[in-house]
Order: C-alpha cells, then structure tokens, then sequence
C-alpha cells in the first residue's frame, strides 16, 4: 500500500517534471502543532518571508505581531507576542505547524490559518464581503509559507 | 514543553495588555450634557468583562475634543439637516413628523431603549425599522435607504436629543430569542480569517491590531462621524465593515441577522449614555 503511493507520487512528480510533490492544503499531517516537511517540497527563501510578513496585502503578521527587524514597515499590532526570538523558541516544524495552523498548536487561538481550505463559517470572497467563489484559496501558498518559516528561523536573540 | 512555552506566551501577553489602556478622561458636551463613558458591565456581561466603555475612550485627543462641543462636532450638521426633515410635510398624507410628534425633542429617551419589541407587528425594530414604518404606514412616504444619508441623519437627530440618558435595551421577554440569536452571532467565528466580534471588542480592547487602537466596539454613540469618510455611519454599515474585514460573507444592512446582533451589541452597553451622533476615526 505504501509502496503504491509512493510508486505514483513518483510518477506524479516526474510527469510534472518536479524535484518534489506540494502538500496541499488538505493533505497536511500535523504532529503535536507540528508539521515535518516542506510543504512545497522546496526550502523557503527567508528574504521573500520576510516581505510577506510585512505586507499588508500578503501575511499581515505584523498586524497583530512585533518584529523589531521589521522597523522599516510601520504599525506593528501587539494582539500576540512580539515574534523577536521566534527562531530560538520553535523548531523550524513547529513555526511551519503555527504558520499553516496555529490553532493545532494553540487550541482556539485568533491567529488564523494561513493554509487552510476547508471548514470556515461564511467564508468570503477576499475582502469584498462577498461569498466565496471558485477562485477561494490559502492564505498563503505552500511556497509562501515556506519562506515566511525560513524568515522566522532566521529570528534570534 | 509545550506547556512551559504556553506559560511564557502568557507572561508575554500579560505585559502587552498592561501597557495598552483607554485613556483617562471625561466627557461633558457643551459644558452641559454629562456622558456616562464607563461603568460597571451589565449583570449578563458580567463573565466576560467588568467595565463597558465607549468607543470615545479609545480614540486620540484631538477626536475626542470634537465631540465636548456641538460646534466642533462635524456630525451636527446632520442632525440641522434632520430637523428641517423633521418639519417637512412628505407623502399622499401630506404630514411631516412634527404633525404627530410635536417637536424632536419629544423623542427624547426613545434612542436608549431601541431596538425594541413591537408587539403590535410582533417583531424587534431598530430605529430606522420605526422610521420607516412611520414614513410608510403613516406618512405615505417612499421608505429610506437603511444605511442611507436621510435615515443616518434622522438617526442622528433622535440619538442628539437623547444624549446623556443610559442605553437601557430589553433582552428578556419576547426579545430574548432574538438577543440569543445575536449573542450567538457575536461569538461565531466567521470568514476565512475566522475571527468573531469577540476576538477583538472582547479580549483584545485596548491593544493595537495594525494601526487601529481596539475599543469594545460599542453602539452608544451611533450614528457615528467617521473622520474616514467624512460622513456619519450607522451601526449596519458599520457591523458590515467589520464582518466583511475577517474575510466573510457580510450580512445585509437591515436584515433579521443584523436587526438581532445590533440588540445584543447594544445591551453590551446597557448603562453607558448615548452620545450620537459621535466622533471617531
Ligand atoms: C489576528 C492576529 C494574528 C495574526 C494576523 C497572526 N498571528 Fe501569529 N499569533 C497570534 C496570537 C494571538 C498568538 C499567540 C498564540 C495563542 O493563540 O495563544 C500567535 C502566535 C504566533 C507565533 C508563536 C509565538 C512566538 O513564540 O513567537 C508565531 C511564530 C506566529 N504567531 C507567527 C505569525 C506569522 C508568521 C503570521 C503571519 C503569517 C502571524 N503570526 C499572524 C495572532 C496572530
Ligand atoms: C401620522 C402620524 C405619524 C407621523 C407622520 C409619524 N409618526 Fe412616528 N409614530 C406615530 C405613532 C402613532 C407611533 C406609535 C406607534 C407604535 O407604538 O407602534 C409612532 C412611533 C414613532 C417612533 C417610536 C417611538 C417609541 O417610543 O418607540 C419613532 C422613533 C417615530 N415614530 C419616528 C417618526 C419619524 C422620524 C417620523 C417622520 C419621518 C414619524 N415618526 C412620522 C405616528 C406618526
Ligand atoms: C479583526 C478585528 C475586528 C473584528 C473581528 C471586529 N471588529 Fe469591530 N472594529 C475593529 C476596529 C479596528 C475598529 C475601529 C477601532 C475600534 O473602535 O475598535 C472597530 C470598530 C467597531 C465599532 C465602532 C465602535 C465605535 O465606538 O465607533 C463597532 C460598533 C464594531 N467594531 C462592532 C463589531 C462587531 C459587532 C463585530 C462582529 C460582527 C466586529 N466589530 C468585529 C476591528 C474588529
């Protein structure tokens, strides 16, 4: 059985010509909040992660996060804790579990799900109060996520 | 570790809030009219915080200062406007409010207590759902728009000459269902960023989200003034925004969903006075 899905992983793979399958957003194994593997089977660009948690249009983090890196962006919120020494406290697993799903490592926290398709009440269609159609995705993509956790490690004290 | 992590979290987050608080002041309008802008929270609130508080106290000192004097209050211009409204003959009835309700300041103490069981339609009516119905049932009148100017203004002039009472809202009686549907939609996480009212009027007043300084989210002083868009906005616009802002499909303006949220979020502030139309940003 394994064997099986491993066999056509690997033909899903070279079909496409990639070096690695993307785990979609359905499909993520959670370990204690945890998650081991690149979601995009490819490592995350830490100067791409960083944008991405300073931008409003992107992860936003820094509306309800601190980061004293991010001093050139203005307005950090103080809804969770300031993200200064994220990469000494958490594992690079466990920043990508908090990233993809905060709330499997902290039960029923505000911070949202940044890879995460299934399961919201009234989802809405970006921020135009609309329903949601066919184009709903993540938050975030894989490889969004992935960089957002290579910007994370990279903060330490 | 899990565990020693969540306690380190804690500590964090404990030092955030201490430092992030209303400000310390008081409001009287027009040296006259004193407003109640905090007090002890109504007995069914009680679980969840012990003071409610207006949104008044969470804004800067230069938007604060505009709301101590009718002249520095931008939104009064609006409540003028209401009252030549007011004394406007309109319909096939050729009647205006006044040729039943005498001068706007008979309206005085009707602001607090709305929305408001109706027991002859049997159902909640928000202001603007009793203004209607007078336009319509009694006037002969074309209905406003909900969320539009003539019905903000109106809304305004009869919050203006309610200022200083303490909102006073029902949640017993035959309104309880509908204050149980809104307490409900006030705790539910909607949107893709599944945020519920709760999140951020509840446990996070007082704290920055961006650039916005958290208040409880209070209706007190609705129709409010927003230095945003240089109008005044009524509570629906107002909850539409902050559902459409956690990535959900709104409600509509004037719906049941909204008629039955605006009575919950109102008896969040049962004790605190109306001050509409207020000033925010
Ligand atoms: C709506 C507010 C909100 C947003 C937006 C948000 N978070 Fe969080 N985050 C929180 C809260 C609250 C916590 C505290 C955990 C809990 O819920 O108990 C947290 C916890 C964390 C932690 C663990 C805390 C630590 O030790 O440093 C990390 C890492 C983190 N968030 C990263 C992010 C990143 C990256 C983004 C953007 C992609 C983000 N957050 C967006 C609210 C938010
Ligand atoms: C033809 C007479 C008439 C006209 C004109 C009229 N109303 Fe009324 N209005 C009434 C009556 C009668 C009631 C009480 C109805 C009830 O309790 O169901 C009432 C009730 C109200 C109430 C609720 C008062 C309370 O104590 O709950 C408001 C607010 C109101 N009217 C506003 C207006 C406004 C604003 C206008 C003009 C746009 C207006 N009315 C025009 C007859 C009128
Ligand atoms: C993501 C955070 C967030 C959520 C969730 C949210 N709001 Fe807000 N709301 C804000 C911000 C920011 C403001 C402007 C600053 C303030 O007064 O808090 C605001 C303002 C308000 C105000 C105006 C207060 C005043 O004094 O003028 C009301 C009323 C309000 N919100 C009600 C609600 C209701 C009801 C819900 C749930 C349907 C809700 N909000 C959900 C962030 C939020």
């Amino acid at each position: 059985m394994r064997r099986t899905i491993l066999a056509s992983l690997t033909i899903a793979v070279s079909a496409l010509g990639l070096e690695a399958a993307e785990i979609a957003p359905t499909a993520v194994t959670f370990e204690d909040g945890s998650v081991a593997q690149s979601l995009s089977g490819q490592p995350g660009n830490a100067a791409e992660g960083r944008k991405i948690v300073g931008s409003k249009k992107l992860g936003n983090c820094v509306a309800c996060h601190a980061v004293s890196d991010l001093s050139d962006v203005p307005f950090h919120g103080e809804i969770g804790p300031m993200l200064d020494g994220a990469g000494d406290r958490w594992s690079e697993a466990e920043l990508r579990g908090i990233v993809a799903n905060a709330k499997m490592m902290f039960e029923g926290s505000m911070m949202p799900s940044f890879y995460k398709t299934e399961g919201f009440f009234r989802p809405g269609k970006a921020y135009t109060g609309k329903a949601a159609d066919d184009t709903f995705g993540p938050l975030l993509s894989a490889q969004q996520i992935e960089d957002v956790v290579a910007y994370l490690a990279t903060l330490k004290e | 570790m899990k565990k020693m992590t969540g306690a380190f979290l804690a500590a964090l987050v404990t030092t955030t809030y201490a430092i992030a608080e209303p400000v310390d002041d008081t409001l009287v309008v027009n040296e006259d009219i004193a407003i109640v802008t905090r007090t002890a929270a109504p007995a069914h609130m009680a679980d969840a915080v012990d003071e409610v508080m207006s949104g008044w106290l969470f804004r800067g000192s230069e938007t604060r200062d505009m709301q101590r004097d009718d002249f520095d209050n931008p939104g009064m211009i609006f409540v003028e406007k209401a009252e030549e409204a007011w004394n406007t003959a309109e319909g096939s009835e050729g009647k205006s409010c006044a040729s039943c309700h005498n001068g706007s300041d008979s309206m005085a103490g009707v602001r607090p207590v709305y929305p408001k069981w109706n027991e002859a339609a049997g159902e909640v009516r928000t202001l603007e759902m009793q203004i209607n119905d007078c336009r319509e049932t009694r006037m002969g009148a074309e209905p406003w728009k909900y969320t539009g100017g003539d019905m903000a203004n109106m809304t305004a002039l009869l919050a203006s000459v309610s200022r200083g009472l303490p909102v006073n809202v029902a949640i017993d009686g035959p309104a309880q269902s509908t204050w149980e549907q809104g307490r409900e939609m006030y705790y539910a996480r909607t949107g893709q960023l599944e945020l519920s009212c709760a999140n951020c009027h509840e446990d996070n007043y007082g704290n920055m989200i961006r650039a916005d300084h958290l208040s409880q989210g209070q209706i007190n002083g609705f129709p409010t003034y927003r230095l945003k868009n240089t109008k005044l906005n009524s509570v629906h616009a107002r909850f539409k925004g902050c559902v459409r802002d956690t990535r959900a499909e709104t409600y509509k303006p004037g719906s049941a969903d909204f008629v039955a949220l605006e009575l919950y979020v109102a008896s969040r502030g049962n004790g605190l006075s109306v001050e509409g139309p207020s000033v925010r940003n």
